[in-house]
C-alpha cells in the first residue's frame, strides 16, 4: 500500500506516481490528443489480402479523384523518393514503407492515401485497384528451411538468410562422456503484448530546411533514427523526432514504428501540409510486429544424478516478411545467456534466421528470453522425469553456485550478483511449497488433473548495443567493434531554485517520472513533489544517445543512473557555493528537508533554492571557474559493456536478476481448461527503487504471460491467410482469467549500478509460460505441449479418442477438414428438374450463368473458358462487392467439369476450385459437387467464426439458382426467403439449412 | 476502421420505422444496440444505405407478462431483462444465460431482439428462445406476423425476415413447474462468444438439449427422459449430427467432445 | 424524425459533462471521434473500435457504453459522462481515482478511463461486489499493463470505505 512517506530516503519506497494525477482526471495528452496544425491531412493504408503475391498494377486514378484526397502513393512512388532501409544482415532484402513488387504478407501497406480525414481516407482506399499475381505462400518456418519452397527474396534465394554457429567449452566430449542425452522440441508461438494505443505518428515536412519535424510514439531504440534519415536522404539532424510525456503502453512493439514514420514524412512532403496517422485495431493485429516465433531444439548432456555438462541448441527463428532493424535481436539478445541459470560449461548453438509470409517480427517485451527459456526450462523438466528425480532438486543441483559471483557464463554473461540457492529456499518457505504438493495429492486422489510447475530465469537488463555483433564473424566484427550503452538525464534549477528533470527513456507507463522524482530528491535534499519531471524527447534538444529508449528494462539500471549522476553534479555545484557563505568545506555539507547545513552543525544552513538561484541571479559571485546557471547532464555507458571477444562470447547484459517460479494447476476433465490454482513468483532483482512499482511491472509481465500460455497466439493459415484480427480473436486475458500471483522479494545489489538496481519487468514473460507449461505436462504426464494451451489443444491430449458414431444410427456430419487453416473444403449433391445437357448449356452460356452466380452484376467472357464477373457476395448484414474471375476445364460434356478461380474485393480475396459432376437421373439430373475455398484478407482476418457457414451459404446459394435457372422457376435473388419457401427446401436438400 | 457514408433516421414509432424500411428497401438496417452492427461497420463488412435507429422507441422498451409468455420488446436492452426482478422465475434458461452474453458495458446497451435478429450460431439469446420454443413478433408496413423460433433463424446470420420487416418483440414462454432448466457454455475468456453452449430443460419425461456454436444455428433434440448409457449414446449420436467446424480458437472435434460433456453436465443440472 | 443525409454534416448538441456542448457531424463520425476531435476532449481513449477493449467505454444517460459502438448523432439531446466528470474542479481526486493511485491500478493509463467509467456506473448498480463479481464486470474491459491487481484492490478498496460512510 502505498502512503506519501515523508522520511528520506525516498528511493526504495512505495511512493504513489506522479504521473497519476493527470492520467486519472483524462488530461494527459496521448499521441493522438497531441494539438495538430489546422489543415492537417489524415493518412490510411490499402494493405494486401494476399500473403505472397506479385503485384502486377495500381490504378490509382478514382482514388484521386475522391472528394477530399489529396495525394495516393504506392511503394513505386517510393523507390522514387526515398532509400529502402538498411537492415543488420549483408543480404539483398529490400523493404520500403509499402510492398515494392510484391507484397509478402497479409496486412502489408501498398498504397496510402492522403486526404482531410480518416474517414474520406478510407472511402478512397477502397476505389484504389490492385492487380495482384497470387504466389504460394510459405507460413511455417520448418517447412520454408526445405528446398522447393516457396521463397521469400529470389534475390537471396534461400528463407534462411542467416546461419551461425558456436561452441563454448567442450560441448563434443560433454556429450559424447554423457549417461544420458535428452532432447525436446520447444516451439513456441507468435504473440505480442499489443497496446492499448496503437502506433500515432504526425509528420511534417519543412521545406525550406528539407526536413521533418515527427512527433509521434515512437520508444527508440535509437538506432533507428539513423535508419529513418538514411532512407529519407536527410542528415538524421534534420529529422526532428519529438515524443509525447505519455504513451499508452509499448511493450516493445513501438519499436517497429519506423517504416511509418518514414511513410508520413513522404506523405507529408508530397501534400505539402502535415499527415497524421492512427494505427487502428486491424491495422496493429495483422502488421505492427509479433514476437518471432522459435522452433528450439534442444538437447542436455546429463549424468544420472541429474547434473547437465552440456546443452545443444538448435535455434530457428521466424521473423516473417522483414527484417526490419534492430531485427533478428531476439535470436541474439539473450546469447550470454544461453546456459540459463545454470552453471553450465559446454555449450553448442546453431542460430537460423528464416523469413515466411507473415507479419514483421519485432522486439516484444522479454526480447527473445520467452522463446529460450521456455525451451530450457521445459527441458530441465524433461531431464528429472527421465531420470525419476524431483524437477527442483535438478534445478537445484544446477544453478550457478552461491559465492561465484560475479559469474562468467559460457557464452559470455557476466552474472552480477546474485544468490540463488537462498532465493529458491526463501521461496519454498514462504510461498509454501509443502503445503501446495499436498493440495496436489489430495485432487489427484480425488481423480482430478493436477499438476507442480517449476522454473527458473536469470533476467538480463540494460542491453549491450554490441549483442547483434555475434551475428557477424570475429575476423568481420574486428574491423568495426560495437559495444556499450550510452544513457542520459538531465536535472535543470532555475532561477528561483526550483528543479526539473528530463531524461531519455520515453516511458509507457512504468512510472520512470516518479522514480527520478525520487532519485533526485534524496540527492538534492528535496521531496519527490519539489521535482518536476518531463519525460517529453526532442532529439533536437535533447540528450540522447543510440540506446536512448524504453526496451530491454533499459530503465531501471541506466537511465536511473544518469539522473543520479547529473543529481550528483548539481548537488555538488550546490554544495559549492554554499560552502563560500557557509563557510564549511564542501563535502562536509548535506542536503535535507530543502535545507543545506554543515554535517555537524545543522543550525549553519541555507535554503536550497536560494542557493541554487544565485547561480542564475549573481553568476558574478560563483568561483571562478563554475559556468552559471545549473543544468547538468549525466551520461553513463557501463564498462562491463564489451564488443563480443574473438571466441564468440559477450556480455549480453549489464544486469542479471534472478526469478523462481512455481505454480499449482487444475485441468477440467471435460473441458479442458487450466485453472490456475496457485502461483509464487520470487524475484531477486537487486535494489528496488520503488517496490509498488515494482510489483506492478511483475504483476503486468505475469498477466501477459499467462496470455502466452493459455491464449494468445497471431494465428494464420496454410495459405498464409491472417485469422487474429481483432480482439475477439487474439485473447489477452481479462481480470477473470488472470489470477493474483504470490510475490516475493529478495535484494541483491547489482555490484555494476551505483544504486543496486536491475531489471524487473520482463521476468515473468520469460519465466511463467514455461512454470506453466511444466505444471501442465506434469499434470497430464506429457513430453511435450505447445502454446497457447487452449482448452481444445488440452482436449486432444486428454480425450484420447473420439467416440465413433453410432453405427447406422444418426447421420454422420462431413468430416472436418484438418488443420486450422482457412481452407474450406466442403462437397454436396442435389437433383436439378432438367436433362443433363440443359445444365451442361447453362453453365456454359455467359447470360445463363450470370443469372446463376449469386449477387452477379455483370459477367463477360475473357477467354475460351473463363470469365470475369462484378458480384457482391454476403451472408446476413454483412456484404462487400467482388472481382470475380472463373476458369473451367477438365470439361467432359455434359459429365463433368472443373470450375476454379478467385475474388478479390476490399472485404478480401479468395481464391477455390470445384468439382461438378451431372448424372442423368428420374427427373432430372443429380448433381454431385466438392469445392476447396481458400478465404484471405480482411474478413478471413476478422470474421473468422463466420467463414465455415458462410462459404457454405454462397455455394449453396449457386446451385439454389442453379436449379431455380434450368427448372425453370424464378430464384429467389434479391428477397429474403419467408417462411417454408423454395429456398429453405433447397437448402435442406444441401444439407446447409438444418 | 471508420464505416462507410449512410443515411441515419432515428426513429419515434414503430410505424416510422417500418416506414423507414419499406421506402428503402434492401439497403435499409435496423440499429438497436449496436453491439454486432457497428462493429461490422468500422470494418466496413457491410454498406446499408439508411440506418433506422430504433432505439430510443419507448413503445418498444418493456417486458410484460402477455398470455403465458414473456414478451419483450425490440429496445428493450440485455440489462433491463437481467435486472428484471421476475427473470428467474418466468424465465429461469434465459436468467442462466445471460450473464454470458457479452460484458456488463455491452449488455447495458445491446438488445434481446438485436441479437435474435443478429442469427448468430453461437448467441445465447437465440439458443434461448430455440429451447423453449418462443416466438419473435415481425412488423412491416402491410402487417405483423409471428414466426416461431424455429423457422425463424434459417442459418448463419440469416433469418426468415423480410427485408421489409422488422422485429417488434420476442416471446419466451413462461417457465413450466416440475421442468428444470440449466445453461452452461465453454468459452475461453468470460464474455466471449460460445465455442459451444449448452442448454437443458427436462421434465419427468423428456429431456431437451440445445446446442449453440456447432452447426449454422441453434439445433435441439428431444428424447424420453433417459440416462446413463443410453443418454451417453444420444449425446453422441447428436454430437456427431451436429458435425462442427475447426476455426483458430477449436476444433470440430473439440466441439462434439463439449456437445457430449457439457451436454451431460448441463442436463444432470436440469434434472435436480 | 427525418433522415439525415450521410453526405451532410448534421447539428447535434448534448449535455456533456454537465454542459451543453454542440457541434456538427456526419452520421457515421463515431462519437469517440466527435469527442477527441471535434470537441478536443483528452480522457475519452480509443483501443480497438469494435467494443472488445472498453478503453472508450462512457456513461451515456448514466448506462456504461461504448463509445466506439455509438454514433455521434446518437447521442443528440442526451447526457454523456467521460473521466473529466469525475475530479473536482480544482482537479481533486474523487475516491475511486485517489484508490486507483494508491493501490497501482495504472501504469500507462490509456485503458484507465473507461475502467473508471465502468466501475462508476457499476458501484452505483451494486455498491456491495465481491471480489468475483468485480473481476467478471472487468472482463469488458482489457488492460495490457497492470494484471488488473491494482484495479481489483481499488474497487474492493472503495466498496468498504462507502460502506463505512454509509
Ligand atoms: C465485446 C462484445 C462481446 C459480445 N459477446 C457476446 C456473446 O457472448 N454472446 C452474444 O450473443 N452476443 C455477444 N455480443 C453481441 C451482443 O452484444 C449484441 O447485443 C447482439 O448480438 C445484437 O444486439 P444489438 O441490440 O446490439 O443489435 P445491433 O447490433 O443493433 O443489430 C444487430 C443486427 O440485427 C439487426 N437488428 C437489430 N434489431 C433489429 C430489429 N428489431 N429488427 C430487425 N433487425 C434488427 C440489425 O440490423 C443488425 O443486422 C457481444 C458484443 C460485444 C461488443
Ligand atoms: S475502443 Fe471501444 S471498446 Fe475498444
Ligand atoms: S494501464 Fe496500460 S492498458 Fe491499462
Amino acid at each position: 500500500m502505498a502512503d506519501q512517506i515523508d522520511t528520506k530516503p525516498y528511493v526504495g519506497q512505495s511512493i504513489e506516481r506522479v504521473e497519476d494525477g493527470i492520467l486519472l482526471t483524462g488530461r494527459a495528452r496521448f499521441s493522438d490528443h497531441q494539438p495538430t496544425v489546422t489543415g492537417t491531412l489524415h493518412a490510411a493504408m490499402l494493405r494486401s489480402p494476399h500473403a505472397h503475391a506479385e503485384i502486377v498494377s495500381i490504378d490509382k486514378s478514382k482514388a484521386l479523384a475522391m472528394p477530399g484526397v489529396s495525394a495516393v502513393l504506392t511503394g513505386q512512388d517510393l523507390t522514387e523518393m526515398a532509400s529502402a532501409f538498411l537492415i543488420v544482415i549483408k543480404q539483398p532484402m529490400q523493404h520500403y514503407s509499402l510492398a515494392v513488387g510484391k507484397a509478402r504478407y497479409v496486412g502489408e501497406p501498398v498504397a496510402v492515401v492522403v486526404a482531410t480525414d480518416r474517414y474520406k481516407a478510407e472511402d478512397a482506399l477502397d476505389a484504389i485497384e490492385v492487380e495482384y499475381r497470387v504466389l504460394d505462400a510459405i507460413v511455417d518456418p520448418q517447412k520454408a528451411t526445405k528446398p522447393g519452397a516457396p521463397i521469400l527474396y529470389e534475390e537471396v534465394g534461400d528463407n534462411v538468410v542467416s546461419t551461425r554457429e558456436f561452441s563454448y567449452g567442450e560441448p563434443d566430449k560433454a556429450f559424447a562422456e554423457a549417461d544420458r542425452v535428452i532432447k525436446l522440441t520447444a516451439p513456441y508461438p507468435r504473440n505480442s503484448q499489443t497496446p492499448m494505443e496503437g502506433f500515432v505518428v504526425n509528420a511534417d515536412y519543412i521545406a525550406d530546411t528539407d526536413s521533418y519535424d515527427v512527433a509521434s510514439n515512437y520508444q527508440g531504440p535509437f538506432t533507428s533514427h539513423p535508419v529513418m534519415a538514411l532512407a529519407l536522404g536527410v542528415p538524421s539532424s534534420r529529422l526532428r523526432m519529438r515524443v509525447p510525456a505519455f504513451s499508452g503502453g509499448g511493450f516493445g512493439v513501438k519499436v517497429q514504428i519506423f517504416p511509418y514514420v518514414v511513410l508520413m514524412c513522404l506523405c507529408s512532403k508530397v501534400a505539402g501540409h502535415p499527415v497524421k496517422w492512427v494505427e487502428d485495431r486491424l491495422e496493429h493485429l495483422s502488421a505492427a510486429a509479433a514476437a518471432p516465433n522459435r522452433v528450439t531444439e534442444i538437447e542436455a548432456a546429463v549424468k544420472n544424478d541429474g547434473t547437465v555438462t552440456a546443452f545443444r541448441f538448435d535455434q530457428l527463428d521466424d521473423y516473417g516478411a522483414y527484417l526490419r532493424a534492430p531485427m533478428p535481436g531476439p535470436l541474439y539478445r539473450m546469447h550470454g545467456t544461453l546456459t540459463g541459470a545454470y552453471h553450465i560449461e559446454n555449450l553448442a548453438v546453431r542460430n537460423r534466421v528464416v523469413m515466411t509470409n507473415k507479419c514483421p517480427s519485432g522486439m516484444i517485451r522479454g526480447f527473445g528470453g520467452p522463446q529460450m527459456y521456455f525451451a530450457i526450462e521445459r527441458l530441465m523438466h524433461r531431464v528429472a522425469v527421465e531420470l525419476g528425480l524431483d524437477p527442483l532438486d535438478v534445478i537445484r543441483k544446477n544453478l550457478v553456485p552461491a559465492g561465484s559471483f560475479p559469474y562468467r557464463a559460457a557464452a559470455g554473461a557476466l552474472f552480477d550478483s546474485g544468490d540463488y540457492q537462498t532465493a529458491v529456499e526463501r521461496a519454498v518457505n514462504e510461498g509454501g511449497l509443502e503445503d501446495l504438493k499436498r493440495r496436489r495429492d489430495a485432487a489427484r486422489a480425488d481423480g482430478k488433473l493436477y499438476g507442480i510447475g517449476y522454473s527458473v530465469v536469470v533476467e538480463p537488463a540494460q542491453s549491450n548495443m554490441g549483442y547483434l555483433s555475434n551475428i557477424l564473424p570475429a575476423e568481420e566484427r574486428r574491423k568495426n567493434p560495437k559495444g556499450g550503452a550510452v544513457s542520459n538525464a538531465t536535472v535543470n534549477v532555475d532561477p528561483l531554485g526550483t528543479v526539473s528533470v528530463t531524461a531519455d527513456s520515453l516511458p509507457q507507463g512504468q512510472g520512470h517520472a516518479t522514480v527520478l522524482s525520487q532519485i533526485v530528491a534524496d540527492e538534492l535534499g528535496l521531496t519527490p513533489a519539489d521535482i518536476s519531471v518531463n519525460m517529453e524527447l526532442d532529439t533536437q534538444k535533447d540528450a540522447w544517445s543510440i540506446a536512448t529508449g524504453n526496451y530491454s528494462a533499459r530503465f531501471s539500471s541506466s537511465t536511473t543512473v544518469a539522473a543520479h549522476k547529473a543529481a550528483v553534479k548539481v548537488r555538488n555545484k550546490v554544495a559549492r557555493i554554499a560552502s563560500v557563505t557557509l563557510n564549511v568545506p564542501a563535502d562536509q555539507l548535506e542536503f535535507a528537508d530543502g535545507k543545506i547545513f554543515a554535517a555537524n552543525n545543522p543550525e549553519n544552513s541555507l535554503k536550497f533554492y536560494r542557493v541554487a538561484g544565485s547561480a542564475h541571479w549573481t553568476p558574478g559571485s560563483l568561483p571562478d571557474d563554475m559556468d552559471p546557471g545549473i543544468r547538468e547532464t549525466g551520461t553513463w555507458s557501463p564498462p562491463e559493456l564489451e564488443p563480443p571477444n574473438d571466441q564468440d562470447q559477450i556480455n549480453t547484459s549489464l544486469t542479471y536478476g534472478f526469478v523462481f517460479d512455481y505454480c499449482g494447476v487444475e485441468i477440467d476433465r471435460d473441458t479442458g481448461q487450466v485453472h490456475i490454482d496457485k502461483y509464487v513468483t520470487m524475484h531477486d532483482s537487486g535494489t528496488l527503487l520503488n517496490p509498488l512499482l515494482a510489483d506492478g511491472q511483475v504483476y503486468g509481465a505475469f498477466s501477459w504471460a499467462i496470455g502466452c500460455a493459455l491464449f494468445e497466439e497471431f494465428a494464420y493459415g496454410d495459405d498464409g491467410s491472417f485469422l487474429s484480427g481483432t480482439f475477439a480473436d487474439y485473447l489477452c486475458p481479462t481480470a477473470p482469467e488472470v489470477p493474483e500471483p504470490l510475490i516475493l522479494h529478495m535484494e541483491t545489489p547489482s555490484i555494476f549500478t551505483p544504486l543496486g538496481a536491475k531489471g524487473i519487468g520482463e521476468g515473468n514473460v520469460m519465466s511463467t509460460p514455461a512454470c506453466l507449461g511444466n505444471a501442465v505436462c506434469d499434470a497430464l504426464d506429457i513430453e511435450t505441449v505447445s502454446l497457447p494451451m487452449t482448452p481444445s489443444k488440452i482436449s486432444a491430449l486428454i480425450h484420447a479418442e473420439e467416440t465413433p458414431p453410432p453405427a447406422g444410427g444418426a447421420k454422420q456430419a462431413a468430416p472436418a477438414p484438418a488443420g486450422t487453416g482457412r481452407v474450406i473444403k466442403g462437397s454436396g449433391e442435389t437433383t436439378v428438374p432438367a436433362a443433363p445437357d440443359e445444365v451442361w448449356r447453362t453453365l456454359l452460356d455467359p447470360d445463363k450463368l450470370a443469372a446463376v452466380i449469386p449477387g452477379c452484376h455483370s459477367l463477360d467472357k475473357v477467354g475460351d473458358d473463363s470469365y470475369r464477373a462484378d458480384v457482391s457476395l454476403g451472408v446476413g448484414v454483412v456484404r462487400g462487392r467482388f472481382r470475380a474471375s472463373v476458369d473451367m476445364s477438365d470439361m467432359d460434356p455434359p459429365n463433368s467439369v472443373r470450375l476454379s478461380g478467385g475474388v478479390q474485393g476490399p472485404l478480401g480475396a479468395s481464391k477455390g476450385a470445384g468439382n461438378v459432376r451431372l448424372k442423368a437421373v428420374d427427373g432430372g439430373t443429380h448433381v454431385t459437387y466438392d469445392y476447396t475455398v481458400e478465404i484471405s484478407g480482411k474478413v478471413a482476418a476478422v470474421g473468422g467464426r463466420m467463414l465455415e457457414g458462410a462459404a457454405r451459404i454462397v455455394i449453396g446459394q449457386f446451385f439454389q439458382r442453379l436449379v431455380s435457372q434450368v427448372g425453370g422457376k424464378t430464384a429467389a435473388a434479391g428477397t429474403s426467403p419467408a417462411g417454408e419457401t423454395l429456398w429453405q427446401r433447397i437448402l435442406r436438400a444441401f444439407g446447409i439449412g438444418r | 476502421m471508420k464505416p462507410k457514408a449512410f443515411d441515419y433516421m432515428r426513429a419515434n414509432s414503430v410505424d416510422e420505422a417500418v416506414a423507414g424500411l419499406a421506402k428503402t428497401g434492401e439497403g435499409a438496417r435496423i440499429l438497436a444496440g449496436g453491439q454486432s452492427m457497428v462493429p461490422i461497420l468500422n470494418f466496413r463488412l457491410a454498406d446499408p444505405e439508411l440506418l433506422i435507429d430504433i432505439s430510443r422507441i419507448k413503445e418498444l422498451d418493456y417486458i410484460k407478462i402477455d398470455g403465458n409468455a414473456v414478451q419483450i420488446g425490440a429496445a428493450t436492452r440485455q440489462a433491463k431483462v437481467m435486472a428484471w426482478p421476475e427473470l428467474a422465475d418466468r424465465i429461469p434458461l434465459l436468467a442462466k444465460a445471460l450473464p454470458h452474453v457479452g460484458h456488463f458495458q455491452t449488455r447495458s446497451r445491446g438488445t434481446i431482439c438485436g441479437s435474435l435478429a443478429h442469427a448468430d450460431p453461437s448467441s445465447e439469446i437465440p439458443l434461448c428462445l430455440a429451447m423453449l420454443d418462443g416466438e419473435v413478433i415481425l412488423k412491416s408496413a402491410s402487417g405483423e406476423r409471428r414466426l416461431a423460433a424455429a423457422d425463424f433463424q434459417t442459418g448463419m446470420l440469416s433469418t426468415a425476415k423480410r427485408d421489409d420487416e422488422m422485429l417488434v418483440a420476442a416471446r419466451f414462454p413462461i417457465a413450466e413447474a416440475g421442468t428444470g432448466y440449466a445453461f452452461d457454455e465453454m468459452a475461453q475468456r468470460r464474455g466471449d462468444f460460445a465455442i459451444v453452449a449448452v442448454a437443458a430443460t427436462v421434465s419427468a419425461s423428456k429431456i431437451r438439449l440445445g446446442v449453440g456454436g456447432v452447426a449454422d444455428k441453434p439445433t435441439i433434440v428431444e428424447w424420453g427422459n433417459i440416462a446413463g448409457d443410453e443418454l451417453d449414446d444420444a449425446l453422441n449420436a447428436f454430437a456427431w449430427e451436429l458435425g462442427g467446424y475447426d476455426d483458430v480458437h477449436a476444433t470440430a472435434r473439440y466441439r462434439r467432445e463439449l456437445v457430449r460433456r457439457l451436454g451431460r453436465r448441463v442436463i444432470e443440472e436440469a434434472r435436480t | 424524425m427525418s433522415e439525415l443525409s450521410g453526405t451532410a454534416r448534421h447539428n447535434i448538441s448534448f449535455t456533456l459533462n454537465g454542459e451543453t456542448v454542440s457541434g456538427s457531424a456526419e452520421p457515421r463520425m463515431l462519437l469517440t471521434d466527435f469527442l477527441n476531435y471535434e470537441l478536443g476532449l483528452t480522457g475519452n481513449h480509443v483501443g480497438c473500435e469494435h467494443g472488445v477493449c472498453g478503453a472508450c467505454t462512457l456513461l451515456i444517460d448514466d448506462n456504461p457504453e461504448r463509445g466506439c459502438l455509438t454514433f455521434a448523432v446518437q447521442v443528440d439531446g442526451r447526457d454523456v459522462k467521460t473521466v473529466e466528470s469525475l475530479a473536482g474542479r480544482e482537479g481533486d481526486l474523487n475516491d475511486l481515482q485517489l484508490a486507483f493511485r494508491k493501490h497501482h491500478a495504472l501504469q500507462c493509463g490509456y485503458c484507465t478511463p473507461g475502467v473508471l467509467m465502468s466501475l462508476t456506473a457499476y458501484l452505483e448498480h451494486t455498491p456491495e461486489p465481491n471480489e468475483e463479481e468485480l473481476r467478471d464486470m472487468l472482463s469488458g474491459h482489457i488492460c495490457r499493463c497492470t494484471g488488473y491487481v491494482g484495479m481489483v484492490k481499488a474497487a474492493l478498496d472503495v466498496v468498504e470505505q462507502r460502506k463505512a460512510k454509509a
